[in-house]
């Protein structure tokens, strides 16, 4: 059932049902990015929610906003274009770990580098789902995929130390087991003068499930739940104790002058101003 | 002053507002000079960090409302397909210089060279249509500019300023026209309400009002094929229309889009049929042998795409031979034979050497037709 709340976000005209498999994770992180954009009480006009290639980049379609589904792996190079042209918008990217760290790695890094203001939520469901389970630079190693039948033999990124190192200014992780978390974690990126990034955890029981021998979607939830460690906990756990669990919450808060406002001064100083 | 300086001349005239560019030779001195020129005229630059990014962010940057172009040169023309494609489906206006040089892969990236005509056509995947202009002269690059943003901006399509390395680099002293001089056409906006707003609607001339992201016209834009909503569809009628307006939005339009300069031509027997930097050796080349009294004349291809289809065959009711001199294995010279149908001779110039073709060449092969 949806919340009258959801459904004021949800396009009019747009068919329903949406392309996503039952049990699939997205929709609660599209949940959670719309319950905080209604609490940030944010004028629809000028919201842009951008996407590149996959599951998680139909998320746009769905939703009454000014919405924009790219090419694989550049929702954020056509953001930064968008956002230089219009620096009062505010621009959300939603993009999976096949498009934000494979091919479109190289934009990832840039835009987190000249901390342009947006807000970017990978949706890491550690594979390939639209294509069909192959693996993704964020399969753990031995997992499976249709392209790692043997076992992925390849080390997976850290996305949020991957956002950190880059320099983005605000990064956090949540899990769709933990979508509460997930909804202030985007309250507060929504709000940040710079590049943010929310690494949302999903399961795809379609695909990483099948292949992964997980029996339903409820085991993986559980498996969020029971590996999903809360910062401040595991600042006081050995490595031996997070061996195989991953952070949750607020990872990195800093400030850094955005992009935008560094241009708008060098503009005024081209006009002889400032 | 050059080529590349007409070309960002050009551009801040026909009202650019934002470029994001890589660098590359040999276009980088059009980013260089807007990087210095566009604050000043409250545009934005930026300096991304591939071609890939750069034709992303400028159609971004269009999608918002600013008019905008990137400079580059094969390999990045090459890594620039696919925003292009996006931009066809997608109808972004956007404007794409290349500057051309030698190929393929890094080639010889400080010569000359037009070996990517038929990539600027074919080069992105699936049927599209696709407008291309090519300047000759210093005073063209500025002219072609200004025409490439106009009907980008009218037919709401991605436009290619297909010029070379000697085009770029050539120096020459020109009066630049001055405002108002020259027409400059921007995108037409919607006037209806938002809830009656279609983005992709056929109805009128092909070409729908362009909203601008931001403006209280919330809409969808996808490179899937998609209805006149902007929504993806895979409906066979939708696809169709989809796929057909956008291409037909350009082939009902030639008339407006084909810009061939023709001379000598009332009694030629011969033809030279040219483009770019070629097209100064051939003016050259056909002014001796007009002097000598031989009936050549000159059809220079300032629109390279779409091909004056209808002009060549025109024409083969009085020439006898088709002369096509180019800084390539013979690209243009296919659409030529293809056009002329074998009604008249068809003859190439080819050079892949780096150099230009000269005048004397074009001349010799005029003498050579003759004999």
């Amino acid at each position: 059932m949806i919340s009258e709340k959801m459904r004021k976000y949800l396009r009019p005209t747009k068919k329903f049902p949406h392309v996503w498999c039952p049990g699939c994770g997205i929709g609660i992180i599209m949940g959670a990015i719309v319950r905080a954009i209604d609490k940030l009480q944010l004028d629809a006009d000028k919201i842009v929610m951008v996407s590149g290639i996959g599951c998680t980049s139909r998320m746009p379609v769905y939703l009454d906003f000014n919405t924009l589904h790219t090419t694989h792996g550049r929702s954020l190079a056509f953001s930064t274009g968008l956002k230089l042209a219009r620096p009062e918008l505010h621009i959300i990217v939603v993009t999976g770990d096949g498009d934000a760290c494979a091919i479109g790695g190289n934009h990832f890094i840039h835009s987190a580098r000249r901390n342009i203001e947006m807000t970017m939520i990978v949706v890491n469901n550690n594979i390939y789902g639209m294509t069909g389970g192959q693996v993704s630079p964020t399969t753990p190693y031995q997992a499976y995929g249709t392209t790692a039948q043997l076992g992925n033999i390849e080390r997976p990124f850290d996305i949020c130390n991957l956002a950190i190192a880059a320099g983005a200014i605000y990064v956090g992780r949540a899990t769709c087991y933990h979508s509460t978390l997930m909804e202030k974690l985007v309250y507060d990126a929504l709000q940040k003068d710079g590049f943010s990034v929310i690494e949302a955890i999903a399961q795809c029981p379609t695909f990483f499930g099948r292949l992964n021998d997980f029996k339903n979607v409820v085991e993986m939830m559980n498996w969020q739940k029971a590996n999903a460690v809360p910062i401040k906990k595991a600042e006081k756990m050995s490595p031996e104790e997070l061996e195989g669990k991953f952070t949750i919450g607020l990872l990195h808060d800093v400030d850094f002058p955005e992009y935008t406002n560094l241009y708008r001064k060098l503009m005024k100083r081209a006009q002889g101003g400032g | 002053m050059s080529g590349g300086e007409a070309i960002a001349s050009g551009a801040i005239a026909a009202g650019l507002r934002f470029f994001a560019g890589y660098p590359i030779t040999p276009s980088t001195e059009i980013a260089e000079i807007l990087s210095i020129e566009l604050p000043r005229v409250g545009g934005s630059f930026i300096q991304m960090e591939d071609e890939i990014a750069s034709i992303s962010a400028i159609i971004g940057a269009s999608i918002g409302g600013a008019k905008s172009m990137t400079a580059t040169s094969g390999p990045g023309f090459s890594l620039m397909m696919e925003g292009l494609g996006f931009a066809c489906m997608a109808e972004i206006p956007i404007v794409v210089a290349n500057v051309q040089r030698g190929g393929p892969s890094t080639g010889l990236p400080t010569k000359v060279a037009q070996g990517d005509v038929l990539q600027a056509r074919w080069g992105t995947h699936g049927d599209h249509a696709i407008i291309a202009l090519s300047p000759s002269s210093v005073y063209e690059c500025f002219t072609i500019t200004v025409r490439a943003f106009n009907l980008a901006e009218r037919y709401r399509v991605p436009v290619i300023i297909l010029t070379d390395e000697s085009v770029a680099h050539m120096r020459e002293t020109v009066v630049l026209p001055q405002e108002g001089e020259y027409e400059v056409i921007d995108r037409e906006l919607p006037t209806v309400p938002p809830e009656w707003y279609l983005p992709y609607d056929r109805a009128h001339g092909g070409v729908a009002p362009m909203a601008s992201f931001g403006s209280g016209y919330r809409y969808h834009i996808t490179g899937l094929t998609h209805d006149a909503h902007g929504f993806p569809t895979s409906v066979p009628e939708e696809v169709d229309d989809c796929i057909r307006g956008q291409i037909e939005k350009i082939i009902f339009n030639l008339d407006d889009i084909v810009e061939v300069e023709q001379l000598y031509m009332d009694d030629a027997e011969i033809v030279v049929v040219c483009y770019g930097i070629t097209a100064r050796a051939a003016k050259e080349a056909v002014e001796i042998a007009r002097s000598e009294g031989i009936a050549v004349g000159i059809l220079n291809l300032l629109t390279i795409w779409p091909f004056p289809v209808q002009l060549l065959q025109t024409i083969t009711e009085q020439i006898r031979v088709a002369i096509v001199p180019e800084i390539n294995m013979g690209q243009i010279i296919r659409e030529v034979k293809s056009s002329v149908e074998g009604r008249c001779k068809v003859v190439g110039i080819n050079r892949v050497d780096g150099d230009n073709i000269y005048p004397h060449q074009i001349l010799e092969k005029i003498c050579e037709v003759l004999s």
